[in-house]
């Protein structure tokens, strides 16, 4: 494995989570990050969860352990959070192999980012994000049925 | 592995979960209206009588195993890079990892048996 070269984290946790100059985009970083740490708490219990059927046990059935408005609630929150970190997460992926960030240009003043020209793929992305989510809570309200 | 492999991986590991997690939950969050892979639409995506039906099926088993092991990788492997952003001591930062690879060898193993236990169930009831 490769050294990686080391610096101080001066900004420890808070470093994870303020925006700073950097604006929409890094929160945007953030949200994914916690929307993953979220997602992968929900995906290790999961893997539980449905081990049990194995055994002939739907802990998710009616009247069981999970059978109730808060783990209905976590579900939904689980959705959101998936909308957002998948789509978001696709736009990250086309963004690290070089699309929708434009051409190298030389650096004149005044100088366009990489960051602006993907921006109208942020907003596409989040559009796409947001339709999912007005289709979980639809579900989630029992418009469905 | 080089740490770019492996973020390389992390990426397509991103990708493959965007597609198998998109149509489990096109499945169990909207499998009334969609009606994909919900064999009694009488009842819930999620009714047991659905989900054996969905284990009864041995390409749902590997799919199942599958998206298990990539979505523990893509999972665990980011949870490392955040942490490993805090600046860790390198001797905690190697026995971090090894307990992350513990962590999803365990519950890949779990998963794994769950998936073949559940199919061989289903196999069973759906016989009897």
């Amino acid at each position: 494995m490769a050294d990686l070269k080391r610096y101080d984290n001066r900004l420890g946790i808070w470093g994870w989570l303020g925006g700073g100059r950097w604006g929409i985009d890094r929160y945007a970083y953030a949200l994914h990050r916690l929307t993953g740490l979220g997602i992968l708490a929900y995906f290790l219990m999961h893997i539980v969860v449905t081990t049990f059927r194995a055994k002939g046990i739907y802990l998710w059935d009616k009247h069981q352990i999970l059978d109730q408005p808060i783990f209905r609630i976590g579900e939904l929150l689980v959705f959101l959070a998936f909308a957002f970190h998948a789509l978001n997460g696709l736009r990250l992926v086309l963004v690290e192999f070089g699309f929708a960030v434009g051409r190298p240009i030389e650096p004149i003043y005044p100088y366009k980012t990489s960051l602006n020209v993907q921006r109208p793929l942020f907003v596409v992305v989040m559009i796409v994000a947001a339709v999912l989510v007005c289709g979980g809570g639809w579900e989630f309200l029992g418009l469905s049925h | 592995m080089g740490e770019t492999k492996l973020w390389t991986w992390h990426l397509i590991a991103g990708v493959v979960i965007l597609v198998l997690l998109g149509l489990h939950m096109l499945t169990m969050h909207i499998g009334e209206l969609t009606g994909l892979f919900v064999a009694n639409r009488a009842v819930a995506p999620t009714a047991p009588i659905n989900s054996m039906a969905r284990d009864s099926q041995i390409g749902f088993s590997i799919g199942y195993v599958f998206l298990l092991g990539v979505a523990l990788y893509h999972g665990l492997y980011g949870l490392r890079n955040i942490l490993l952003e805090l600046t860790l001591p390198e001797a905690a930062e190697k026995v971090l990892t090894a307990l992350l690879v513990v962590i999803g060898l365990g519950l890949f193993s779990l998963g794994t048996w769950a998936a073949i236990a559940s199919h061989a169930v289903a196999l069973t009831t759906g016989r009897g």
